[in-house]
């Protein structure tokens, strides 16, 4: 399936998309360099034997480059694709069962993503060792502490608590 | 009033705020009407970082509407020390008073731990975060000397680290006011506060590094301590300190009717000087507090059935 990923023309990105999966998501349209972030949101490392295949930087129409990133056995429910959104806005979810496409959708932005990200300020309650979890409001360009109100605009990947 | 906490000043609406500051001005006029209007009900005090006059006026205020307070008491001499959380100290403390009043070093404290409790909980100042009963009798000060309406407002000092900042300047965008903010360039509002000021409508603010430039437009200057340990030395501290201090020469240029604010302690930075002047409204301000947080308790205590 590796050697798709090599094809620059326009019709591979097509063919990527669809049909190489038997059951399963492709996250299409990732922004490029964000495709290990995308794994770490989901929880997938590779250590529970999952078949996942990951394109990055691959040229694309919509995107300069993109990343695309392909679970066999895995339908994304809409709490794992909202917070997607937060660092792969422009991506395509397309579920995928017995080899075609049966469900096609693109990401939205959440009101508010809970329990996800960790708040990079220090003097946040929620980095205290309290028993609370971790809730942002989405911003039109980043996202906010509901309890301490500092604004992340950049770097939210790295926020991603994997824990 | 319809909340059940008071974490931010954001949360309060210009009607909220007037409820309050009506009720204060009543309770101000004829404190005896409510002198056993609270019997028998018990405030709890969590100060997790010294305070003098926030937990003094909380204080007399409780005892001024007949009730009583418990106190927690130093962090040191608590079970904070053995390692509780915030979460299950306002969970005990919840069992044995009627309303809580919180101090914490950590932003977002107030709004956590109204999470887990029952009882109103007012937040008394969370880290560099919000501290709204103060805003709430800075503005019954700035009410009584200038009106909140079509006014131009200077808050100087340190605006970056200063809660009772952000949580004035919030709450003034419910009114008709220019605000202008003034500091050294290292020491301005952070861009979180910043850009929830420009999501009001109507906002007008603008940001100077020289009191000159605005100071005989103003109503109100709201004056506020720089802090030593913002600046890497004493040379740089006393450099930039020395050019947000006001004394009567500084007010030559202000208007007559200027009135000077202050949610004190001052250092230097109000020359002795001014206090005797009509401009000085610090200590009436800091004597507010009382009515305004009888009026908080009274309000919350009440479950919102003060509201006409």
């Amino acid at each position: 399936m590796s050697d798709d990923h090599d094809h620059h023309d326009g019709n591979a990105d097509h063919e990527l998309r669809v049909s190489k999966i038997q059951d399963g998501t492709v996250i299409d349209h990732v922004r490029g360099g964000q495709a290990l972030n995308v794994l770490a949101i989901l929880g997938i490392d590779g250590s529970e034997g999952e078949e996942v295949s990951v394109g990055m930087n691959v040229p694309s129409d919509r995107l300069a480059r993109k990343d695309i990133v392909k679970v066999e056995g895995r339908e994304l429910s809409q709490d794992e694709v909202d917070v997607l959104s937060l660092i792969a806005p422009d991506a395509s979810i397309n579920i995928v069962r017995d080899y075609d496409v049966v469900e096609k959708h693109r990401v939205e932005r959440p009101a508010v993503v809970e329990g996800v990200l960790s708040c990079p300020n220090m003097d946040c309650i929620t980095t205290d060792g309290e028993p609370v979890t971790s809730r942002f409001e989405v911003l039109q360009d980043g996202v906010r502490c509901s309890y301490c109100g500092t604004i992340v605009r950049e770097g939210i990947a790295e926020l991603i608590d994997t824990h | 009033m319809r909340h059940d906490h008071l974490i931010t000043s954001k949360q309060l609406s210009r009607a909220d705020i007037e409820t309050v500051l009506d009720r204060a001005a009543e309770i101000a006029d004829d404190p005896a009407a409510v002198a056993d209007r609270h019997a028998n009900a018990v405030l709890g005090l969590l100060f997790f970082e010294p305070s003098t006059r926030t937990k003094m006026s909380f204080e007399t205020a409780m005892k001024r509407l007949g009730g009583s307070v418990v106190d927690m008491g130093s962090v040191e001499s608590s079970s904070v020390k053995k390692g509780e959380t915030l979460a299950d100290t306002v969970r005990v403390i919840e069992g044995y008073a009627d309303a809580l009043v919180l101090r914490h070093p950590k932003q977002g404290a107030a709004a956590m731990a109204s999470e887990f409790v029952d009882v109103p909980l007012l937040n008394a100042g969370d880290g560099a975060g919000h501290h709204p009963t103060q805003t709430m009798l800075d503005l019954y000060t700035i009410r009584e000397n200038a009106g909140l309406d079509d006014l131009t407002i200077g808050i100087m000092g340190d605006l970056k680290y200063g809660r009772t900042v952000h949580s004035l300047a919030y709450a003034l965008t419910n009114f008709d006011t220019r605000q202008h903010f003034i500091s050294p360039e290292s020491l301005q509002l952070p861009r979180e506060v910043v850009y929830d000021l420009h999501q009001q409508d109507d906002t007008q603010i603008r940001e100077h590094e020289a009191l000159e430039s605005v100071l005989s437009s103003l109503d109100v200057l709201y004056v506020t301590r720089i802090q030593r340990e913002r600046f890497p030395d004493e040379n740089e501290y006393q450099k930039v300190a020395g050019e947000y201090q006001i004394d009567l020469e500084t007010l030559e240029e202000a208007s007559d009717e200027l009135t000077i604010m202050h949610p004190l302690p001052r250092v230097d930075e109000i020359a002795p000087e001014i206090d005797e002047t009509e401009h000085a409204a610090y200590f009436e301000q800091a004597h507010n507090g009382v009515p305004v947080r009888m009026a908080l308790l009274d309000l919350l205590l009440a479950g919102g059935e003060a509201d006409e």
